[in-house]
């Protein structure tokens, strides 16, 4: 064993003793740590089971392509020809006469359509894409129109498109957030350890005059820092599964009404330990700058 | 050994508190630093241990040019000094053992052997009985006792002490001194700045004498 690992484990051992020896103040951060940290994890939760929900609603987009009303027999087939080579996906074709047939069919039309000199219903596709995002529907929909004898096409995805920018929008919050509690957590451990040093300000003192390096100074706060904002992070781990496990039976009862079964997404130990590593990421940045700017009187 | 040869210090605020300081001390010699108060001997000592750079002139300690030393490599002079502070600097978050143990901590050593030679230090000073107690329930002479332990734990070549026994009745002095004298006597090199005369009496040690930062003597 030598003599670095020795001094890494006492620092850590050093900021563990720092953590029990003041037990109120040590809870009160670690609750400001864990709620900062649990507002932008539980609204990345949030959204992430919002993006799981719009995919599975839109398993049913669809793009209408009518045909121009002089369109005959061979345009129909040319449009079949290059669906089947562009579109990875199921198409349809609905004949003018069968379009005209449903629409007899419908209440109230029958002597509408009787009364008509010809036809006046295109040719039309139904096409179901089986990439459905909205950036891939929007592209095709653009190029089923340049093709000939295409008079009109339609995309019936203007909600996903409105659903997945509000999904846009949510992230760009999201990070907003989390930039913003990031640097609340940093704030709160550089004052944390900035009192600290305050506290062992003789220690620090008799420490460098007998021949501590700036290294062994500053390893059990930097440890204090990155153990404090773990610990928190766990702590947002905990109370953003409690919240979920809260929402699940709700969320799933609500999903129901519409028919559909729907089931929340629960973070696991992945997410925490990225939680945890966040938190002893920025705990120990707050630490860092706090001793850089707390040690300066010392020199 | 220490050689200091024109040796100043001048603090901002300018008075030079020490100046021109020429002197020797040899390897297992024990010297005492006398003067008046202000004379300089804080400062000198301070010099002595890296604890303050000098201004001008040259300092070598065990044949390091303390002058021209880099900042990474003064933590690690300092820990050959064993310092006796003026005001002691006992740790008072902590009982006697593990204020004794920081110099070990520092150092790296291990944990149980760090234990090992803190009692024996304390056993040396006469505080093993009070090892667990807090240094604020210690007497004065305690107290001083415990700065000594702590300060030669890590057997430093040279033991530094700053009036050891400045606020002490005869008695506690005495057994202080008696302390550096089997400090001495195995080899150490006692550099004590003091101006208690009952040194002098009792072992004759070399005089370093300090006038205004002057060596007289
Ligand atoms: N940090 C400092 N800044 C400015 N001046 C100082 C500083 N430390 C000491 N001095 C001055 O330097 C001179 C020498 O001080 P020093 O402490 O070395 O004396 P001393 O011999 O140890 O005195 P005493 O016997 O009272 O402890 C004094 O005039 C003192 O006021
Ligand atoms: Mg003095």
């Amino acid at each position: 064993m030598n003599a670095w690992f020795i001094q890494h484990r006492a620092a850590l051992a050093a900021a563990f003793r720092r953590l029990w020896a003041t037990p109120l103040n040590t809870l009160l951060s670690l609750v400001v740590i864990g709620i900062a940290l649990t507002l932008p994890a539980f609204g990345y939760v949030a959204l992430d089971n919002l993006r799981d929900l719009g995919r599975s609603a839109s398993g049913v987009q669809q793009i209408s392509l009518f045909m121009n009303l002089e369109a005959g027999k061979k345009d129909v087939a040319e449009i079949e020809n290059r669906l089947r080579q562009a579109a990875n996906g199921k198409w349809k074709f609905v004949p003018k006469e069968e379009a005209l047939k449903r629409m007899q069919a419908s209440e109230g039309m029958a002597e509408i359509v009787a009364s008509l000199p010809r036809n006046p219903l295109p040719d039309a596709f139904i096409v179901e894409p089986t990439n459905t995002e909205p950036e891939a529907l929007e592209i095709l929909r653009k190029e089923i129109s340049g093709w000939p004898k295409v008079a009109h096409v339609q995309l019936d995805s203007a909600w996903v498109k409105r659903f997945d920018a509000f999904l846009r929008l949510g992230k760009l919050a999201l990070w907003m957030l989390a930039g913003l509690f990031g640097a609340g957590l940093v704030a709160v451990t550089f004052n944390t350890i900035r009192l600290q040093v305050m506290a062992q300000s003789v220690e620090i003192e008799v420490a460098r005059m007998i021949g501590a390096t700036d290294g062994f100074i500053r390893r059990p706060f930097y440890y204090f820092g990155a153990l404090q904002g773990a610990l928190g992070g766990l702590l947002a781990a905990g109370l953003v599964l409690g919240a979920l496990h809260l929402l699940s039976g709700p969320v799933g009862e609500l999903a129901a009404l519409y028919g559909g079964s729907f089931g929340l997404r629960l973070p696991g130990v992945p997410e925490a330990a990225v939680l945890a590593a966040l938190g002893a990421f920025l705990g120990w940045l707050g630490a860092q700058l706090s001793v850089s700017l707390s040690l300066r009187k010392f020199d | 050994m220490i050689e200091a040869s024109n040796l100043s210090k001048r603090y901002p605020g300018g008075l030079d508190a020490v100046k021109d300081a020429s002197f020797r001390i040899d390897a297992g010699q024990m010297v005492l630093i006398t003067g008046h108060s202000g004379a300089g001997k804080t400062t000198l000592v301070k010099l002595i241990s890296t604890i303050e750079r000098p201004t001008s002139g040259s300092l070598v300690v065990n044949g390091q040019n303390l002058s021209a030393l880099g900042r990474h490599a003064i933590p690690h002079v300092r820990r050959h000094f064993g310092l006796v502070f003026q005001d002691q600097k006992l740790l008072f978050d902590r009982n006697a053992l593990n204020n004794v143990m920081l110099p070990l901590e520092i150092a790296g050593q291990p944990r149980r052997e760090a234990i090992r030679r803190a009692q024996a230090a304390l056993d040396k000073v006469g505080l093993l009985a009070r090892e667990k107690a807090n240094p604020i329930a210690l007497s004065g002479g305690e107290q001083q006792r415990l700065a000594i332990a702590r300060a030669v734990v890590n057997r430093p070549t040279i033991l530094i002490a700053d009036e050891p026994t400045g606020n002490l009745d005869t008695e506690s002095g005495m057994a202080i001194l008696d302390i550096f004298a089997d400090f001495h006597r195995v080899g150490v090199t006692v550099v004590v700045a003091t101006h208690d005369q009952s040194w002098i009496e009792r072992y004759h040690p070399n005089v370093l004498r300090l006038d205004h930062g002057r060596v007289v003597s």
